[in-house]
């Protein structure tokens, strides 16, 4: 017997916060080896470059946009509940990191095709 | 209790699924009549004199004052007393009442608190003071700011309804939980405690107070509109504040 | 037992001091790279810009120690919460990981400012 927890707002903030923390985590040392291929000069850049040029990658890259415009702002919501001065679940901030996450996405789509 | 002879209500019968066992066992389904001002706990009271007198459960007040009744409905943390079956029936007139979540339970409805309240004691939730009976009063402001954050987590009965609905007490058994934390808050705002140090030394790191992830599950169903995330909040900060000074 | 706790109360501080210092640099980096991918994205583009520049090499440095405190952490208490590891085994795990963001993100950084 478990509790339900499909009420609480606060609790589907925890769960986004905690996925993209993940999925980033895992993301960063993929991020750093394309990037380091630099220091075999500016061809071996440009060759892992043209590898992230399909569309598969480029919608990769828009949710990774979108998870970390998640887990941004709704870490610094969390960052006001344990640090700033006592306002409850601040589920104001919840709708904010929903928006701010959908224009990050939408700006990187506009970036990427202008 | 006597079904209503109000016409839409002196048919329906509810389809009760109770559990019965252990920590194993199985929900077992029961018919109960449905009544004007029913609560959960008058439904679990007739299955156990009209239909089945082995169902075990706990109670005592039934009015919400004990805390005693405390029992998961359709999976969530209540008092049964003071949930009426109206606020919480749909269509299908099917509720699943369970024992609370998180502890042993020992026979159906009654589940086994004992690591709930040495949780309490682990993280020195009782007063210590250093007056006796022959010194004065001490003098507290009751719109202290401290006095005031006291107030605001003084009134917990310890019913585990708060430690049954929290996530991490589920994922990591050795976690103070809810309960005992905010107990641990109200004392270190209480300026005439003296174990303030012990306290927070007890209550540090990841079986304490730095496990909380802020779910909010705690303050939602708390009974008596307590809110041990803030408490906890507070002691995260205070202490995770005092442990990089070296000061614990 | 209570120097366990003292060290867990630590890293929960400086897990929440690097995500402030991250709030900062995340912010900066996507407009910086939303500003990159502005028609096409190609390593002449990025490495003219960022070759020799100072600034870009300190930035992103920073950047990445930021990142090798805050991941870790989180991570370890994700895998001891939901991977039902051990917290020594969680711990050994996180500084493994943060040696590797370390030792990766200083070969990108490098790698694009420097060479």
């Amino acid at each position: 017997m478990r509790t339900s927890r499909s009420r609480s707002l606060a609790y589907s903030a925890f769960v986004v916060h905690r996925i993209s923390g993940l999925i980033l985590a895992l993301f960063l040392p993929l991020h750093f080896l394309v990037l380091s291929q630099a220091i075999q000069g500016q061809a071996a850049l440009d060759r892992a470059l043209r590898l992230t040029d399909s569309p598969a990658v480029k919608f990769a890259e828009w949710g990774l946009v979108v998870l970390l415009t998640l887990h941004l702002v709704g870490g610094m919501r969390l960052i006001l509940i344990e640090f700033g001065p006592w306002k409850g679940a601040r589920s104001g901030w919840i709708t904010a990191t929903v928006f701010t996450a959908g224009c990050t996405g939408f700006l990187f789509l506009y970036n990427l095709v202008i | 209790m006597t079904p209503s002879t109000h016409p839409s209500t002196d048919t329906e019968i509810l389809v009760v699924r109770i559990w019965r066992g252990t920590s194993t066992g199985a929900f077992k389904t029961y018919h109960v009549p449905r009544g004007e001002s029913q609560t959960i706990l008058d439904v679990v009271t007739y299955v156990q004199r009209e239909l089945d007198p082995t169902l075990s459960y706990r109670f005592a007040c039934r009015v919400g004052m004990c805390g005693s009744c405390a029992m998961l409905v359709n999976g969530q943390a209540r008092w049964t007393c003071r949930t009426h079956v109206s606020r919480v029936l749909d269509q299908s007139l099917t509720l699943e009442i369970a024992p609370l979540s998180n502890m042993p339970v020992i026979k159906d409805l009654a589940t086994d608190m004992t690591v709930f309240f040495d949780k309490w004691a682990k993280a020195k939730g009782q007063f210590q003071g250093a007056s006796s009976r022959h010194e004065d009063f001490a003098q507290i402001r009751p719109d202290s700011p401290q006095r005031r954050a006291a107030d605001a987590g003084i009134e917990c009965i310890g019913c585990g309804v708060c430690y049954s609905s929290c996530d991490v007490v589920a994922w990591r058994p050795d976690y103070l939980g809810p309960a005992a934390l905010n107990r641990a808050w109200t004392l270190t705002n209480d300026v005439r405690d003296t174990q303030h140090l012990e306290r927070l030394r007890a209550i540090a790191g990841d079986a304490g107070c730095h496990a909380c992830h802020s779910h909010f599950l705690c303050t939602e169903r708390c009974p008596k509109a307590i809110s041990p995330t803030a408490g906890i909040a507070g002691l995260k900060k205070k202490i995770g504040r005092m442990a990089v000074k070296g000061e614990l | 037992m209570t120097q366990d706790s003292i060290r867990q109360a630590r890293a929960w501080y400086w897990q929440r001091i690097s995500a402030m210092v991250l709030a900062v640099f995340v912010v900066l980096h996507l407009v910086i790279m939303m500003y990159a991918i502005r028609g096409g994205l190609s390593a002449s583009e990025i490495l003219d810009r960022t070759q020799g520049n100072v600034l870009f090499g300190i930035f992103y440095g920073l950047f990445v120690l930021a990142c090798a405190v805050h991941v870790p952490i989180g991570v370890a208490k994700i895998v001891q919460e939901w991977g039902g590891i051990s917290p020594s085994v969680a711990r050994g795990l996180s500084l493994l990981f943060s040696i590797l963001i370390v030792g990766m993100g200083s070969a990108a950084v490098w790698g694009v400012s420097v060479r």
